[in-house]
Formats: C-alpha cells, sequence, structure tokens
C-alpha cells in the first residue's frame, strides 16, 4: 500500500513547516519512528519521525521549502511494491476550508500584470535579505471561490484572485469586491499589496522568510559598517540603444530587453575591472572571488528574495535576460531551490519602477556590496556648451562594507559602471 | 403576562414570514392580524388573482380556440359566482395553510389590530373592541398597504372599486374602465376581458406597464388590443360622474387637448397603492410618500420598531417584503448578521401573454451609457412554445459587452413568470453569458428560448 507521508504537528502553535533538511534519500529504507527529516516550525528545528516503514520512493518538498500542515511530503512504498501510476505528483493535501460545495479553483498565480511598467527594470526591487531565505509555499491545494464575472474582472485588470477577500456567501469573491480591490488596493497587480485590505490591528506570526530576513538585515546593519556613495548616470544612450536593440530583437520574435537587463551586463564588467568589490570579510581575510554571481532583488508576496545569476561574467545580456526573467518567476511562484538563493557576491537591487530617485540598500552577507538602482527622470541638466536642456538622469547608490572595500575602490567602481552605462555600446562588444 | 421577543404587527408575506423566521430562530412570537392570515397576497391580491387569471385563461381559450385543439364544444358556459369563489377557496386553504405554519412554529396568532403602546408595548384591539397590551422586545410592522384612490373619484364599493371589490363582484360587469395601466389594471383587464366584458384602459404614462422594458410593453398592448381591450396611453383622467347608473369619466391626453367622455358599469381605480399605518404611529417617522422609513437594519427612528414589506414603500411585491422580513428579522436575532437591501429581483404580470422581468430595462442600459448586447428570441422560434400553441412573444436579454455580465431580462409569452428564475438565479451568481450558454437545457422546453436568447446576443444563436 503507498503511503503518503504528511507535515505533522510539531507544536501546539504550528501552522506550517519548512523542511529544511532530509535525513534520508529516495530509495532509502525508512522505519516507524525513525528520524526521516529536519522541520522548522515556528519554535525551533526539529527532528520529524517517520511514521511508516518502507522504502522512501519518492520526495515531494524540497530542502528549504515550506509546506502548510498536512502537506504531502513523500511517498512510501512497502518492499518491492509497484509505484502508483501518479508517483510524481502528491496528491492534493486535505483542503482546509469551508464545507460549502463551491467548485473554483484557486490557483496560486502569480499576479498576471506584473510586467515591468515602462522604462524600468522587470523586477521591483527592495533592500536585501539573506540569500538562504526558504520560499515559503501555499499547498493547501484550495480553490478561490468567485462568481464568474469576477473573475473575468480580475483577469482584465491582472489582480490576484487569492489575494481578494470575498462579501459574497461563503467568502464568495464577487465584483463588488474587485471594484473596492481595484480602487483601494493600490499595487495589487504588483503583488505587493494587500488588496482590499486597509487599515487594521493584526499581529501575523513571523514565516520562516520573513523571519530570515530580520535576522540577516539586523546582523549586516549591526556587524558590517556601512558607507553609501551615489553617482548619477546619463541613461540617454542607454534608452537609445537599448530601443534599437528591441525594435530589431521584437521584429526576429525575440525578447524584449529591460533596463536592468543591461545594468546587469554594466555591473559584471564593471566588477570585473574593480574586482575588490567582489569579496568577503571572513574575519581576519578578505575573500575575493574568482567569478561574479549576480544576486538580484525580486519582491514577491511577503518579503523578498535574491536569486543568484551564477557566473554572470560569462554571460550576454541575452542569457542574463532570459535567466532573471525566469528566477524572477520561479521567485513569485515561490519554486526557487534553495541553492538558487545562495551564493552570490554582489547584489542588485532595483527601485526605479516605484519612481523612487535614491535610496541606499542594506548590504546582503556576505557581500561586501550592494548597488541601489533608482528611476530614470527627465531632468534639466548642464551639456558641455554650458547650456540648460532636458536630460534624462539615474541616481546609482552604492552601500560598500569598509572592511573590505575603501571609499576609492567604491568611487573607482562606480565610475566603471557609469562609463559602461553612458556608452554602451560597450556592453554589447 | 410574558414578555415577547417580537411581536409582528400584520400577517402578510412580511409579517407571518418575518414571524415564522424569529420562530426557527427559536425567538418567543407572536403575530397580530386584524383581518386574515396571508395578508393582502393570500386574500386579496396574488393569489386570487392568480385563479382567477387561470379561470379566464382556460375559458378564453375553449371559447376561442377550441377548434385549434380538435374540440368543438356547444353551449359553453360560465358561473360567474363559481369563477369567484374557486379563487375564495384557493385563498382559504392556504390562509388555513398560514394559520397550520404559526401553530407548528409556535408563534402566537393573534386576531385584532395591532398598535403601539408606551414603553415598546404593543396595544391589540380585538374585533369586540376589547384591548389588551402585549410586552416585547422588538416590534416588526408589516401592515402593508390598500388601493390608493384618485381625489375626485372616491370608491364606493360598487361602481367605483379598487382591487379588492374587483376579484369577488357579485355580477360580472357589462362593462368596465379601469384606470392605470400597472400590474395590476393590466391582469384585471384581461381577466374582465375575457369573460366579454367590454374593457377600457386609461393611463397617463405613455404606454402600459410603465416601469417594463418598453418592447415588451408594446408587445403586450398589441397583444390586448387585438383581444379586444381599448387601451388608451397618455391619457389621464379629469373627472369622474357617478351620479347615474354607471360612471362617466372625462379623460384627456396628459400632454393636454381634447378631452373624451368614457362610460362604464364600473370603474376600477389601480392607480396604486397608500400605506396602512398600525395605531398610535405617530412617533414613527414616514418618508413623504406617506411609508416608513427604515435604516438599513430596517429599524425605525423609534428604536426596536422594525418595519418590512409594502409599508416600507416600493416595490410593493410578495417576494421582496418576504426577503426584507427575513433580512431584519435575522439581523435583530442572529449574531454578526448584516441585513441586506432587495437587490435584483423579477416583477411579473399574469396576465395572457405572460410577462416577466428582471434587472435593467434596454432604455436605462441606453440612459446609463452602457455599452451592452441584446440576445432576443421569438416564441414563434421555440419548438415547444409551437407544440403547445402559445408561440407569441419572446425572451429578450441584455449583456454587458464587456464581461456578458447579464444586466437584465425580459420577457414576454407563455411561462416568462416562471422562466425568470433561471435569470434571477444567474444573476445573483454572477454569472455571466458563457455560464447560461454552457448550461444544457432540456428539449423541447420553453427555457431553451433563455438559452437561444443568449447565443443571440453573442452572434451565434443556431435556432433564429
Amino acid at each position: 500500500m503507498p503511503a503518503y507521508l504528511t507535515m505533522p504537528k510539531l507544536s501546539d502553535t504550528m501552522s506550517e513547516g519548512t523542511l529544511v533538511k532530509w535525513l534520508k534519500s529516495e530509495g532509502d529504507s525508512v522505519g516507524v519512528d525513525e528520524e526521516v527529516a529536519e522541520v522548522e516550525t515556528d519554535k525551533a528545528t526539529m527532528a520529524m519521525p517517520c511514521f511508516d516503514e518502507g522504502i522512501l520512493h519518492k520526495i515531494y518538498v524540497k530542502e528549504g521549502e515550506t509546506v502548510a500542515l498536512g502537506a504531502t511530503l513523500a511517498l512510501i512504498l512497502e518492499e518491492g511494491e509497484e509505484p502508483p501510476a501518479d508517483a510524481d505528483t502528491p496528491p492534493p493535501p486535505p483542503a482546509s476550508e469551508e464545507s460549502d460545495s463551491a467548485d473554483e479553483e484557486k490557483k496560486e498565480e502569480a499576479p498576471p500584470a506584473s510586467e515591468a511598467p515602462k522604462e524600468a527594470a522587470p523586477q521591483p526591487a527592495a533592500v536585501t535579505s539573506g540569500g538562504g531565505s526558504p520560499a515559503p509555499t501555499n499547498s493547501s491545494g484550495g480553490r478561490v471561490k468567485a462568481s464568474p464575472l469576477a473573475r473575468k474582472m480580475a483577469e482584465e485588470q491582472g489582480i490576484d484572485l487569492a489575494r481578494v477577500r470575498g462579501s459574497g456567501p461563503g467568502g464568495r469573491i464577487v465584483r463588488e469586491d474587485l471594484e473596492y480591490a481595484a480602487t483601494g488596493g493600490g499595487g495589487s497587480n504588483l503583488g505587493l499589496l494587500p488588496a482590499g485590505g486597509g487599515l487594521k490591528d493584526e499581529v501575523t506570526p513571523l514565516s520562516g522568510m520573513r523571519r530570515v530576513i530580520a535576522q540577516r538585515l539586523l546582523e549586516s546593519k549591526t556587524t558590517i559598517p556601512h558607507f553609501y556613495l551615489n553617482i548619477e548616470v546619463d541613461t540617454e544612450p542607454l534608452m537609445d540603444l537599448r530601443a534599437q536593440v528591441n525594435e530589431a530583437s521584437l521584429a526576429n520574435d525575440g525578447p524584449k530587453y529591460t533596463v536592468n537587463d543591461f545594468i546587469m551586463r554594466a555591473t559584471v564588467l564593471a566588477t570585473e575591472a574593480v574586482p575588490e568589490v567582489n569579496a568577503s570579510f571572513t574575519g581576519d581575510a578578505i575573500q575575493q572571488f574568482g567569478e561574479v554571481h549576480l544576486s538580484i532583488a525580486v519582491a514577491i508576496d511577503e518579503g523578498l528574495v535574491t536569486p543568484v545569476i551564477r557566473s554572470a561574467q560569462t554571460k550576454s545580456i541575452k542569457e542574463l535576460a532570459a535567466e532573471i526573467k525566469d528566477l524572477a518567476g520561479r521567485a513569485r511562484d515561490k519554486k526557487l531551490a534553495p541553492d538558487e538563493m545562495q551564493g552570490g557576491t554582489i547584489t542588485i537591487s532595483n527601485l526605479g519602477a516605484y519612481g523612487i530617485g535614491h535610496f541606499d540598500a542594506i548590504i546582503n552577507p556576505p557581500q561586501a556590496a550592494i548597488l541601489s538602482i533608482g528611476a530614470i527622470t527627465k531632468q534639466p541638466v548642464v551639456n558641455s556648451d554650458n547650456q540648460i536642456v532636458p536630460g534624462q538622469r539615474m541616481w546609482i547608490g552604492m552601500s560598500c562594507d569598509h572592511r573590505v572595500v575603501d571609499g576609492a575602490i567604491g568611487a573607482t567602481f562606480l565610475g566603471h559602471l557609469k562609463k559602461y552605462i553612458e556608452s554602451p555600446f560597450l556592453l554589447i562588444s | 403576562m410574558s414578555s415577547y421577543d417580537l411581536i409582528v404587527i400584520g400577517g402578510g408575506p412580511a409579517g407571518y414570514v418575518g414571524a415564522i423566521r424569529a420562530a426557527q430562530l427559536g425567538k418567543r412570537v407572536a403575530c397580530v392580524e386584524k383581518e386574515r392570515a396571508g395578508g393582502t397576497c393570500l386574500n386579496w391580491g396574488c393569489i386570487p388573482t392568480k385563479a382567477l387569471l387561470k379561470n379566464a385563461e382556460l375559458y378564453h381559450n375553449l371559447k376561442h380556440h377550441a377548434d385549434d385543439f380538435g374540440l368543438s364544444i356547444d353551449g359553453l358556459s360560465y358561473d360567474w359566482e363559481k369563477v369567484i369563489k374557486r379563487s375564495r377557496n384557493v385563498s382559504d386553504k392556504l390562509a388555513g395553510g398560514i394559520e397550520f405554519l404559526f401553530k407548528k412554529n409556535k408563534v402566537d396568532y393573534i386576531r385584532g389590530t395591532g398598535g403601539l403602546a408606551a414603553n415598546g408595548k404593543v396595544e391589540v384591539i380585538d374585533a369586540d373592541g376589547n384591548s389588551e397590551l402585549l410586552a416585547t422586545e422588538n416590534v416588526l410592522v408589516a401592515t402593508g398597504c390598500v388601493s390608493r384612490e384618485l381625489p375626485f373619484l372616491k370608491f364606493d364599493g360598487k361602481k367605483v372599486i379598487g382591487s379588492r371589490e374587483a376579484m369577488v363582484l357579485p355580477e360580472q360587469p357589462k362593462s368596465i374602465t379601469i384606470i392605470g395601466a400597472g400590474a395590476i389594471g393590466i391582469e384585471f383587464a384581461y381577466f374582465f376581458n375575457a369573460y366579454g366584458t367590454e374593457v377600457t384602459v386609461v393611463e397617463m404614462m405613455d404606454t402600459i406597464l410603465p416601469i417594463e422594458d418598453r418592447e415588451v410593453s408594446a408587445t403586450l398592448e398589441k397583444s390586448l388590443t387585438s383581444q379586444g381591450i381599448r387601451v388608451l396611453t397618455g391619457t389621464k383622467t379629469a373627472a369622474a360622474d357617478t351620479s347615474g347608473d354607471g360612471v362617466k369619466l372625462t379623460v384627456e391626453p396628459a400632454e393636454g387637448g381634447d378631452s373624451q367622455t368614457i362610460e362604464s358599469e364600473v370603474c376600477l381605480v389601480a392607480i396604486g397603492i397608500a400605506p396602512v399605518l398600525p395605531n398610535n404611529a405617530e412617533q414613527i417617522k414616514l418618508d413623504d410618500r406617506g411609508f416608513i422609513a427604515t435604516d438599513e437594519r430596517y429599524m425605525t427612528n423609534v428604536p426596536n420598531v422594525f418595519a418590512a414589506g409594502d409599508i416600507t414603500g416600493p416595490p410593493w411585491l410578495a417576494h421582496t417584503g418576504s426577503y426584507e422580513a427575513v433580512q431584519a428579522i435575522e439581523g435583530i436575532f442572529v449574531d454578526g448578521h448584516e441585513p441586506k437591501q432587495v437587490g435584483t429581483f423579477p416583477a411579473c404580470t399574469y396576465c395572457h401573454p405572460e410577462v416577466a422581468s428582471i434587472g435593467l430595462t434596454e432604455e436605462a442600459c441606453k440612459e446609463q451609457g452602457l455599452d451592452y448586447r441584446i440576445g432576443k428570441f421569438p416564441f414563434a422560434a421555440s419548438g415547444r412554445a409551437l407544440a403547445v400553441a402559445e408561440s407569441e412573444g419572446f425572451v429578450k436579454i441584455i449583456f454587458d459587452k464587456k464581461h456578458g455580465e447579464i444586466l437584465g431580462a425580459h420577457m414576454i409569452g407563455v411561462g416568462s413568470t416562471e422562466l425568470i428564475a433561471e435569470i434571477a438565479l444567474a444573476m445573483n451568481l454572477e454569472a455571466t453569458h458563457e455560464e447560461i450558454e454552457a448550461t444544457i437545457h432540456a428539449h423541447p422546453t420553453l427555457a431553451e428560448a433563455v438559452h437561444e436568447a443568449t447565443s443571440d446576443a453573442f452572434g451565434h444563436a443556431i435556432h433564429i
């Protein structure tokens, strides 16, 4: 008989658990009460015993994944038993919702209209967190109750129904709820703000992700001596080049490149020119890295993650663009593997999409620097003939770990970055 | 004397439903009724008229269309008294049913005229004039309405009558003029005409059934006219003379113009209804038309005194009255229940061909500048309608162009009053045209017309 291992309630206040580590692998034999995994709950990390005996045939939940109570973790078969036909997909755990018999499907859909607003980077991002934060998953497998009309309106407006509070019978989302969400919910299609929400007194226990963000950022701010540099960049040449590149690319069924795609490449080149910023303080040494593993801050439900593009120095803009699109998408769907969120050597955070002019992000330990990219704005500028003319400018901030990077080093790095951005043909040559 | 949790004054569709609902919630309830349980609807409205209309339709069919069905009838006649009697029997039976429901739910059914007394009490005065005071936590006023009369044409119960007398006339009048072409006026017009009475309908608005979709009203007018009813729209009644045997009305175009005289044996005034307040209701705030004003919990300005049904104002329908009463009661007795107001509801007129509608008329859609599509399916193209020899009329459904939201539905023809329920449910669920089209409707039925009308709105009806 196939037996499914499900997330047990290991503490009285536990509502979800993070599978930190599997102690057994697929194919291993397991016995009753044998410890099979380490699970992090709201209280502590503890060992989880197995409830059946047999062979651990298939693991469904990866290390680092957070799942709800009762979620299916793995499949255990008896010795010599044939796996069932659908062994590769876990059965949905019991739905924990209303007993009304509404039949509508809940899709954990990322907000569909989360594409970049115009000029700025496709991944709205904020101050970073540590690389190893587990991505919480919602696997309660329920369905969102919504009227047919509400579904159509939500789809059209790019509102994620899972984030809307329903006021209809049994919590059904009706048209009125969307009208409220659209006007009152602000950036609901950017997946950040609670749609249909508003002010309320509420205490939310920390999720695994928020706990990690809190811990790492506190560590960063209190142990790393930050200093901040910033530089203003003329983005007109880059925007012109991007327009040309996109015209050609789209005509050939290629992708549309964002400004951030170019900035990633510029950062890599600047890092190769000033490799001292691509380092880490280890206590009694400075570890320089031989490769640039770019961490990119991506905002998701409840927080943010920093997926890593490994060996970015070996990749073209096209490859960088494709990779970040994939990583960011999967980040929002909470499908990043833990190793995709670790090991970065320098981070880029871009709040330009939000119109932020200039900010100073917090370093992502154990890195030594983080770039804060602001919005591109039209401004009056002084040209070489001492005339005031309209121009395009963008602020880039750099937060540095003074144990590793001195002011002159940071300034030199930013100088290179500026050069690459203002002479963008250097990015594609 | 023990105290009640709720006393309901009025035992009609709002009153008895509210009383029974409160009793279901375990409350001590009394219902005070001055005539008979069931109120206007059951005794002097909805129910008896539907019985009369059925009689009329049957007679009319046999008289005029017997041959279509291969029938040959010699000496077809009717007994007017029996025609009326059947409708009274139906009323009696249903009133008895309500009284049984009161007993079953342990609602104290108290005969008498209710009124508000001091200190939150209710005073009941019975038929002999004896007064009794009852203590209660809450009061639901559901005293309803009666026919409104024209100032210059008072009811005399014989020649100048309201709907109540119209349904129990001892003798069939040879001629009748009906002032007002709303649902009540039209239903009686059909009824009397079916039995051969000469009927004239006088309506001030430019169309009969003024609140219905114009296309439906126009279709009905044509049908009634072809049945022999004289319809004068855009016409107001200026004066009346009841000095002779019958009633002489002077009518003239509402816009002004030459007047004419209409003479008939009886005049039925069906221009609307007037509120009936309980005794000692001076402290209750009324709106500017004299109906009881209520807040979003159906409470009046007097604490713990609620009101529901006709007494609170339009739409003056039994089903909305019942809905309001339930909402009011649940708002009082169910923790956390937020009472809802009447939203979308169907309205029906039970003449033949019958009319039913819900939501916005086409005119309202135009006025609101909505981007809409219309689907229309005539019963003449319906297999079932033809099979039962009822091909008059159509189903018309209005959809919002963007998402296919159902904005309104308007039907005229056989079964309309039943078919409208599907649309009511669809609108309540915020279904769109896709859900109607995806629903398999049985064949052959009249309900298929709803499906086809929906497909028609989007250009792919099969059967037209």
